[in-house]
C-alpha cells in the first residue's frame, strides 16, 4: 500500500456544534462502520457532558447528535472510551468518578459509577477482551478494573509509580499490558495478572525519553510500536520485540526508535497511529499534521517524515484527533473552540 | 488558615502614568481591529490585585509593562511577572489570576504563556509548569474557593 504518491490533502466533511464548552476528548463506537451500520462516536466537555454523534446513513456527510448523557458528572469530563463489544462507554471526569453507560434501546444509562480516585480522573481504557478497564488521574495513581457480572465493577489493583499526574492510560491492544503517561515526564509500562501487577519498565529522560508532561500515547495497528506525544514539542517512537511479547510471558522490553522535532511549536495533546500506518497528531497550535514511515534509504533503521500539517484546523487547541475504525480515512478532531471536525485524509 | 502573610512589608512602587488610547485619525479605519499591543495587555492586568496585600500587582512591581511580550501577528502573549519573595506560595495564585484576566480579555485566537522572571522564585521550573499546564489550570478554575480568590483579585482590574 503506498500513500499518496500524487499527494493528499486533509478535507472537512463537517463542524459539529452543540457543546457548550471545550471539547476534550473523543472516541468511535469500534464495533459500528462495519456491515453498513452507521458511523458513531462519543465526545465528552468542559459542559460536564457526554454526546453520542451518529452518521445518517441516508446522508452520507451528515451528523446528528443521537444523545446527550448528563446530569450524571458535576464536573467537566475529561475522557471517554467504549469497551470492545461496543455496547459499553466508560466516561472518566474531575469529579473523581468513572461512569460506565449501557445503550438501552437508543437511551444511554448509567450502569456503574466507579468510585476511589482522590481526585480528577483524567483517562480511562479497555483491554481488548473488555474485561479489564484502567483509570488513571492527578493523585498519581492508575487503577485496574475487572468487569464482573451484571456491569459491575471491582478495582483489583492501585498502581502507584508516577511522581506526579497520570494523564493517559492504554492497554495494548493484543496483550493485557497496561501503558501510563504523565505529567512526570515519563511513560509506564505495567504487566501482571489478577491482582498482581507491577511496573515492569519505566521509559523515562534515560531512556531518550521525554523531557516534559506526555500527554498522550497510541500504538500501531500490530502492537510492536507505539508513539508518544509531548509538552517538550516532540513525538517518540518506540518499539519493541513482537514475538517475544506475545511469547508466554506477555511482556517484552520497549526502546527508544526515533525523535521527531522541529514540527510543532507548542504541546502537543494528542497522537493516534491509524490502522494503516498514519500517525495523526492534534497540538495546541490548533494544527493537525500527519506523519508516515520514510521508506527511502533505511540507514539506522526506519526514520519519519511530515506527510501534511493543515494549520489552523480549528480556532483554538486541538484536545484529540482520533481516526475511525472505518475502510475510509476519517477522523475527527476535538478542540477548546468547542467544535468536532469531521475531516478525510483523501488523495488529490 | 495561614496567619502569617508570606511576605508582610512589600516594597510599594508608583503607578506608571495611564497614556490615553489616541483615536485614529484616519476613518475609514474605523472598523479595523486595531493590533494588540504591550500596553493594551498591561492595561488588563496592572489593576489586579496581590491575594495578600491591597495593593495592585503594578504597584508591588510583580508586573511591569516591559515584562510583557506581544506579537499580535502570531496572536502571541507571554508575561513574566516577579513575586515579591522567592519562597512566594502565593505565585501559583498570581499566575492563575494572570492567566484568566487575559483568558477574559484577549480574543479567543490569542495563545498564553506565563512565567515567573528567571531566578524569581525558588520553584520557578515547577510553578511554570503548573501554570502553563492548561488542564491542571482547568480543574482548579472547577474549584469554588480558588475561584472566588481569582475573581477577588481581579475584580479591581475590570475598571
Amino acid at each position: 500500500m503506498e500513500l499518496y504518491e500524487g499527494g493528499c490533502e486533509l478535507k472537512l466533511l463537517e463542524t459539529l456544534e452543540g457543546h457548550s464548552d471545550r471539547v476534550w476528548s473523543l472516541a468511535w463506537n469500534p464495533v459500528t462502520a462495519a456491515a453498513g451500520t452507521p458511523l458513531v462516536f462519543a465526545s465528552c466537555s468542559g459542559d460536564k457532558t457526554v454526546r453520542i454523534w451518529e452518521n445518517t446513513p441516508s446522508h452520507s456527510a451528515s451528523w446528528t447528535c443521537k444523545a446527550v448523557l448528563e446530569d450524571t458528572h458535576t464536573r467537566t469530563v475529561r475522557s471517554c472510551a467504549w469497551s470492545p463489544s461496543g455496547k459499553l462507554l466508560a466516561t472518566a471526569s474531575f469529579d473523581a468518578t468513572t461512569a460506565i453507560w449501557e445503550n438501552v434501546g437508543g437511551d444511554y444509562e448509567c450502569v456503574s459509577t466507579l468510585e476511589g480516585h482522590e481526585n480528577e480522573v483524567k483517562s480511562v481504557s479497555w483491554n481488548a477482551s473488555g474485561t479489564l478497564l484502567a483509570t488513571c488521574g492527578r493523585d498519581k495513581s492508575v487503577w485496574i478494573w475487572e468487569l464482573q457480572p451484571g456491569n459491575e465493577f471491582e478495582c483489583v489493583s492501585v498502581l502507584q509509580g508516577h511522581t506526579q499526574d497520570v494523564k493517559m492510560v492504554q492497554w495494548h491492544p493484543s496483550t493485557d499490558v497496561l501503558f501510563s503517561c504523565s505529567y512526570d515526564n515519563t511513560i509506564k509500562v505495567w504487566a501482571g495478572d489478577d491482582d498482581d501487577w507491577q511496573c515492569v519498565q519505566t521509559l523515562g529522560e534515560p531512556n531518550s525519553g521525554h523531557s516534559s508532561t506526555v500527554w498522550a500515547l497510541s500504538f500501531n495497528a500490530s502492537g510492536d510500536k507505539m508513539v508518544t506525544c509531548s509538552d517538550d514539542l516532540t513525538l517518540k517512537i518506540w518499539e519493541t520485540d513482537n514475538i517475544q511479547m506475545h511469547s508466554g510471558d506477555g511482556y517484552a522490553p520497549w526502546r527508544h526508535l526515533c525523535t521527531l522535532t522541529g514540527y510543532h511549536d507548542r504541546s502537543i495533546f494528542s497522537v493516534h497511529w491509524s490502522s494503516e500506518g498514519i500517525i495523526a497528531s492534534g497540538a495546541a497550535d490548533d494544527a493537525i499534521r500527519f506523519f508516515v514511515e520514510n521508506r527511502d534509504g533505511l540507514v539506522d533503521g526506519p526514520t519519519y517524515k511530515l506527510l501534511l500539517k493543515k494549520e489552523k484546523a480549528h480556532d483554538m487547541d486541538i484536545n484529540s484527533i482520533q481516526w475511525s475504525s472505518g475502510e475510509k480515512r476519517l477522523l475527527a478532531s476535538a478542540s477548546d473552540d468547542g467544535t468536532i471536525k469531521i475531516w478525510e485524509l483523501a488523495s488529490l | 488558615m495561614v496567619f502569617e502573610l508570606i511576605n508582610a512589608n512589600p516594597v510599594v512602587y508608583e503607578k506608571k502614568e495611564r497614556r490615553a488610547r489616541s483615536a485614529p485619525s484616519d476613518y475609514s479605519d474605523e472598523y479595523a481591529a486595531e493590533p494588540i499591543d504591550q500596553q493594551e495587555v498591561f492595561d488588563h492586568v496592572r489593576d489586579i490585585k496581590d491575594p495578600e496585600h491591597p495593593y495592585s500587582l503594578e504597584e508591588l512591581k510583580v508586573i511591569t509593562e516591559d515584562a510583557i511580550e506581544v506579537d499580535d501577528m502570531q496572536s502571541y502573549v507571554r508575561v513574566t511577572f516577579t513575586p515579591t519573595v522567592e519562597h512566594c506560595s502565593m505565585a501559583t495564585i498570581i499566575g492563575l489570576c494572570l492567566r484568566v484576566k487575559l483568558l477574559r480579555s484577549l480574543p479567543s485566537r490569542y495563545k498564553v504563556d506565563i512565567r515567573v522572571a528567571p531566578g524569581s522564585h525558588a520553584s520557578e521550573a515547577s510553578v511554570n509548569k503548573q501554570l502553563n499546564d492548561k488542564e491542571r489550570v482547568a480543574a482548579a478554575l472547577e474549584n469554588p474557593n480558588l475561584v472566588d480568590m481569582v475573581d477577588e483579585c481581579l475584580a479591581p482590574s475590570y475598571g
